[in-house]
């Protein structure tokens, strides 16, 4: 049995491994999970002004890590926040979203974040999920929800050189040493 | 390798993000149904060896359930459409006749 923490904390410490690309557990991270009718001006109004930033369109990232909106599906949003707004700004959406069809869910101490750097981050990527990493298919701004290997994923591309990783807490490991393995020095493929 | 446009995050997906559903448009007997009725909905499927109609879901994606059009034979996917209907669209069966004319599907041509 693990002991409870008693203080919020990353699932692997901030964790980082050198290689091909600089793969590193991103800081806390505040997420909360959107649910509603993109359509209707009243959910399309409280969420975008909550992130200060436009609804996103299918399959983008409007925003920064600190206020963001990323568009799971189309019923779905994702708001990034720092980690310590996520539990205030959740409880203020319930509230100005009360009496409309939506869900509001503060997830963030139910999922673990990676950065990767570097050039090469693409190749490392497509090492694992079955997603077309071509910059003209995932351009700097997209939103892709997949799987890495065995785990449900989800992957911001930022820039060129810069993407977030993001997986269930619970497979934070399994995710690290994925990435860790798919970016080891030797392992270069160099197609993109 | 089967690869799907998934109608609502736009994603080709390939086999591996997807979960496969069974067959499409099956009409769901409830209590009060005719036995026959009842027994066809639990137990008989198609099996085609061609054209055949299927419930896909994009679960490695937007979690979304989808429909599909699609050849068993080649694994030729004739389109992809939405999971709110009970019928394939006109578009989709136009664009199966134009591939494989004379096709049927249960009480599909
Ligand atoms: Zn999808």
């Amino acid at each position: 049995m693990s002991e409870l923490l008693t203080s919020p904390a990353q699932a692997l410490g901030g964790a980082r491994f050198d290689g091909l690309v600089c793969v590193e557990e991103a800081p806390l991270q505040g997420m909360i999970t959107l649910r509603g009718d993109f359509a209707s001006p009243g959910f399309a109004n409280v969420v975008s002004s909550a992130a200060a930033t436009d609804m996103p369109g299918q399959r983008e990232v409007r925003g920064t890590q600190d206020k963001a909106l990323m568009w799971m599906s189309p019923d779905e949003l994702a708001l990034l926040c720092p980690y310590a707004e996520a539990a205030p700004m959740a409880a203020k959406l319930a509230d100005m979203l009360a009496g409309s069809h939506a869900l509001v869910a503060n997830v963030s101490d139910a999922r673990a974040h990676f950065l990767l750097k570097g050039p090469g981050l693409r190749d490392v990527i497509a090492k694992l999920a079955p997603v077309d990493m071509a910059p003209g298919a995932m351009p700097p701004g997209t939103l892709r929800r997949t799987r890495f290997a065995q785990v449900a994923a989800g992957i911001w591309m930022q820039d060129d050189a810069t993407a977030q990783i993001f997986c269930f807490r619970s497979v934070a490991q399994y995710m690290f040493d994925l990435l860790s393995t798919a970016a080891a020095p030797e392992s270069a493929v160099g197609h993109f | 390798m089967l690869i799907l446009d998934c109608p609502y995050c736009g994603v080709s997906a390939e086999e591996t993000e997807l979960s496969a559903g069974g067959e499409a448009h099956v009409t769901r007997e409830g209590p009060g149904s005719a036995d026959d009725a009842f027994e066809s909905y639990l137990f008989m499927r198609e099996n085609p060896q061609g054209v055949h109609f299927e419930r896909w879901r994009h679960s490695h994606g937007c979690g979304k359930w989808f429909h599909a059009a699609r050849c068993t034979r080649t694994l030729e996917v004739f389109g992809t459409y939405s999971a709110q209907t009970t019928e394939p669209p006109q578009g989709i069966r136009d664009a199966i006749s134009q591939k494989r004319p004379g096709w049927s599907w249960r009480d599909l041509a």
